[in-house]
């Protein structure tokens, strides 16, 4: 299905994509369920703070070099803005750059704003931020307060536009509307695929628009594709408006990361003709493999990649074979976005370990090119099937299954739950960095770190001893799904 | 001044979860949406001082994660439902049921639901606490109000001696743990003993102790005055309200005599305590003098960007105990209009007849912009959050994070309270200045 740019703002997952953040069962099963559409959400009877879409938007929006944002909201909707600011003085630094605040105003919203409406407030902000800021673009962040009471947002928005002569955008990420805080970044890319970026005004072909976060790895992405004839153009975060207006020049877009990029790298195919690369995650071997290769099959380089793979394979055959031997039948628990859940199972799968369960934060039976993302059909091809779950963070079942799977190692990504974990006496690994993992070298490297982190577990367990779960001895003697509203699930306990 | 703000220094009023987490063993129950906790837990715990989840904060709180089935036909079955399973999954002694926006918008009628539950006997009581309707200093006082109101039963007889400290809000003033024991160390070091709810060893039975004191000391501004006087009402307990938090020997001294002839303490205990503290204060001072003095590297002027209650106390200790000159004092609690002028008088009341001009604004944008104008003519000491790190280094000053969000410092039982509190304070301010040009 098309993504619809005609309309103001992103359809969310849930409806766009039937996306879900409640399934327990096995990949070959989740696969099965997407491909034949009959994947269901199925809601919990207890649950525990997750997050919004609203904080996904901001944290992107906030590292466009020379945009602003007006958050149109009471001030509290404003408290993840230090956690961008700190990620952004990180991105500055790895650029050795002049350290600067990310540019944002709240609109501070009162009681009387939601009796009286927030329109003047609103106003206020998009003024302060013209002023303070001098921005090439503002972009107006929803809030459920906003939302509920109604603001006409965008002819507010129209008018500040005619006067100040810039894009004043709106961002539409009410934290209610949807459980998947993901689709705070098809917010962010629906209102720069409508509003920022324009036609080409000519082709660049070498050009790749790479889709990611922080791009720690910048230089060996350039080298690498150096060797492909091609240059690569990180988006979005570290890019300014006008960069971004020119990704309709790239030659094809690719992306760290499915479920980031997927809605921006079909947006810009559909819109503008720019291909979007759709493969495998470049993380573990076979990965960058596969997003190399499907690369070059799209721009005409696929000999120059198998070149540079035959070169590569051959460099860290001795180290792979180590890190393999070392790895070699450990018990872990994997724990992330589904994108990233779902390539780093195979990766782990490839060092020889045995990935005894698999959580995703959530999960798209389908991407926005219309099919099953490629990850999870890998998996589901391999001969052994994986027990697997989704959650939005479920923090009393993750915990639940930990005590009872009692893996050797626990792998996540995203803030607020390996310390978890971690409290449980588990060597565990937070994938903070997406470009962990990434190609030859840092597949390897990874491999070196769970070794590390396998050879002295002191913390973990010392702490275990000394702290107490929140948990009931109750909730632990019970199966983790229990509160999960699942028609299978009840069928089976009726039968048993 | 535009209503705006930027580079917040506090959170709306659902921030007051972790004035219940800050209770050992006591649980919020979030009624709002799926962010609301992860958002304000950044500014309050994450990115102020490395503050982490401790025992059931974070992903482990309760939530409903209100979505549009909730805003559009109602949250209250979702509500009663999810605290109905908190009973059984979560293990704690209080529970606190925490409203945001969106239920309090669509009107659920969360004190019913509640009531239920307190009829059949569980410890759980709520407050509606929409983001809307104020800042987490303001929810702080509320959460407090409502245990008083709906938990606390009154005390069979008064404990003589027995003292419940409030001051300091939990996690939104970043070295609240350490403080609490200072505050604690320095009230019993005349006779006293302290009770507080808060930090690592207090709990549910701390609290069930409270309305047993003898007095209440409030140690703050304004956060908590609601409370005491609840207090009072309610239990006839009297209190002393204390403004300034006690750092450096003038102030501490002060506190002490003063808390000392509230409760009819010999004044010959509280100098002789005075007395061995200053000794040792003074003992480190006068070495640390040397480099202070000599290397010309000591600030002369300062500006603090805090609460009320760390902009007062550390303004006092530099301005009384360090030879420091006030520049600006930027108030960024949100302190509310019915007591400004009284914090604004406090700023008035410094050793040899020094003022301090004071702001009230939570705008952080508007403070930088003033930082710029102000003409400093030596480099100045910044004490504010880590969002001044950028203007500090543009003005050339020397900067501190001591208020929320600390982004840039690690805090765990550090305190610049009471004497000892103060040499740190000492030690950290001239670790920034030695950092600067090495």
């Amino acid at each position: 299905m098309a993504i619809n740019l005609r309309r103001s703002e992103a359809v969310i997952r849930e409806k766009r994509l039937k996306s879900v953040v409640g399934y327990q069962g096995s990949i070959k099963d989740l696969a099965n369920k997407s491909q034949s559409g009959c994947l269901k959400n199925a809601r919990r009877g207890f649950s525990q703070a997750a997050n919004c879409s609203s904080g996904c938007a901001q944290g992107h929006l906030s590292t466009i070099l020379d945009a602003a944002v007006v958050n149109h909201a009471p001030i509290g909707c404003a408290a993840d803005v230090i956690g961008a600011n700190t990620g952004f003085r990180w991105g500055q630094n790895i650029r050795n750059w002049e350290k600067r605040n990310v540019r944002i105003i709240n609109t501070n919203m009162t009681e009387s704003a939601t009796v009286f409406g927030g329109g003047k407030l609103l106003k206020e902000g998009i003024r302060e931020a013209y002023r303070r800021f001098n921005p090439k673009a503002i972009f107006v962040t929803t809030s459920c307060a906003s939302g509920i009471i109604g603001d006409d947002v965008e002819s507010i928005l129209r008018e500040e536009e005619e006067d100040l002569g810039i894009p004043v955008v709106p961002v539409f990420c009410e934290g209610f509307r949807s459980q998947i805080w993901a689709t705070g970044f098809d917010a962010v890319f629906h209102a720069l695929l409508t509003r920022i970026v324009k036609p080409p005004e000519k082709k660049r072909p070498e050009m790749v628009n790479v889709i990611n976060f922080t791009a720690s790895a910048r230089e060996y992405v350039k080298e690498m594709f150096a060797e492909l004839g091609l240059v690569p153009q990180f988006g979005i975060p570290y890019s300014t408006i006008d960069q971004i207006s020119r990704m309709s020049e790239a030659g094809a877009t690719i992306s760290i990361c499915g479920t980031l990029g997927g809605y921006f790298g079909n947006g810009l195919e559909q819109k503008f003709g720019v291909p979007y690369v759709t493969t495998l995650q470049p993380h573990g071997i076979s990965g960058i493999d596969n997003w190399l290769r499907n690369l070059g099959k799209v721009l005409g380089k696929e000999k120059e990649v198998e070149d540079y793979i035959a070169k590569q394979k051959i460099l860290i055959k001795p180290e792979l074979d180590e890190i393999k031997s070392k790895l070699k039948g450990k018990r872990v628990v994997v724990g992330m976005g589904p994108s990233f859940s779902h390539n780093y199972i195979r990766l782990l799968e490839d060092f020889g370990m045995e990935v005894v369960w698999g959580m995703a934060w959530h999960f798209d039976p389908q991407h926005d090119h219309g099919g099953l993302p490629h990850c999870t059909m890998e998996l589901a091809k391999k001969e052994r099937d994986i027990p697997a779950s989704v959650s939005d963070q479920q923090n009393h079942e993750v915990l639940n299954l930990l005590n009872k799977l009692k893996p050797d190692i626990y792998i996540g990504r995203h803030p607020g739950l390996s310390v978890w974990a971690t409290k449980m006496g588990i060597p565990t690994i937070m994938v903070s960095d997406e470009y962990s993992a990434f190609g030859y070298k840092g597949t390897i490297d990874f491999g070196y770190r769970i070794i590390d982190v396998l050879t002295n577990n002191s913390f973990a367990r010392n702490l275990s001893k000394r702290i107490k779960l929140p948990y009931t001895d109750w909730w632990f003697e019970q199966e983790p799904f229990i509160f999960l509203d699942d028609e299978e699930l009840k069928k089976n306990a009726a039968s048993s | 001044m535009p209503q705006v703000v930027e580079q917040i220094r506090h959170v709306c009023m659902l921030g007051a979860f972790e004035s219940v987490l800050a209770i050992k063993r006591a649980v919020p129950i979030i009624h709002a949406g799926p962010g609301c906790g992860a958002k304000l837990w950044t500014t309050l715990g994450m990115q102020n001082g490395c503050q982490g989840s401790g025992y059931v904060g974070g992903h482990a709180i309760p939530c409903t994660n209100a979505s549009e089935q909730e805003v559009v036909f109602g949250g209250s079955d979702r509500l009663r439902e999810v605290i109905g399973n908190t009973f059984d999954v979560i293990d704690g002694d209080l529970f606190v049921v925490m409203t945001g926006c969106t239920s309090d918008i669509v009107g659920d009628d969360v004190g019913e639901i509640t009531r239920k539950f307190q009829r059949q006997g569980k410890p759980i009581v709520y407050i509606e606490s929409g983001g809307f309707k104020g800042s987490n200093l303001e929810g702080h006082e509320l959460v407090i109000d409502a245990i008083i109101d709906q938990y606390l039963k009154p005390a069979k007889e008064v404990e003589k001696g027995l003292v419940n400290i409030w001051s300091i809000v939990p996690y939104q003033n970043t070295f609240w743990s350490g403080d609490i024991e200072q505050l604690k160390g320095l009230v019993s070091s005349i006779g006293l003993k302290p009770n507080v709810i808060f930090g690592y060893d207090g709990g549910i039975e701390a609290l069930n102790k409270v309305p047993e004191a003898q007095f209440n000391l409030l140690i703050s501004p304004w956060v908590g005055l609601k409370n005491v006087k609840k207090l009072e009402e309610k239990f006839g307990t009297p209190y002393l309200h204390y403004p300034a938090l006690p750092i450096g020997p003038t102030e501490t001294a002060k506190f002490l005599r003063t808390v000392a002839e509230f409760s009819g303490i010999s004044s010959s205990v509280v100098e002789e305590v005075i007395q061995r503290q200053e000794e040792r204060y003074y003992y480190y001072l006068e070495r640390a003098a040397d480099n202070m003095l000599e290397t010309r590297l000591l600030p002369r002027r300062f500006v603090t960007i805090a609460d009320s209650i760390y902009a007062l106390g550390i303004s006092r200790f530099l301005t009384n105990d360090l030879g420091l000159i006030p520049e600006k004092q930027f108030i960024t609690d949100g302190t509310p209009l019915e007591y400004q002028n009284s914090v604004a008088a406090e700023f008035r009341n410094f050793t040899d007849d020094i003022v301090a001009e004071t702001v009230f604004t939570n705008d952080g944008g508007f403070v930088e912009e003033e930082l710029r104008k102000i003409k400093f003519r030596s480099r100045p000491l910044i004490l504010g959050s880590g969002w001044e790190r950028v203007v500090s280094k543009d003005i050339k000053g020397y900067h501190l994070s001591i208020a929320t969000p600390v982004c840039d410092h690690m805090v765990l039982s550090k305190s610049y309270v009471g004497y000892d509190g103060s040499l740190h304070l000492t030690e950290d301010i001239y670790s920034v200045v030695l950092d600067d040009f090495q």
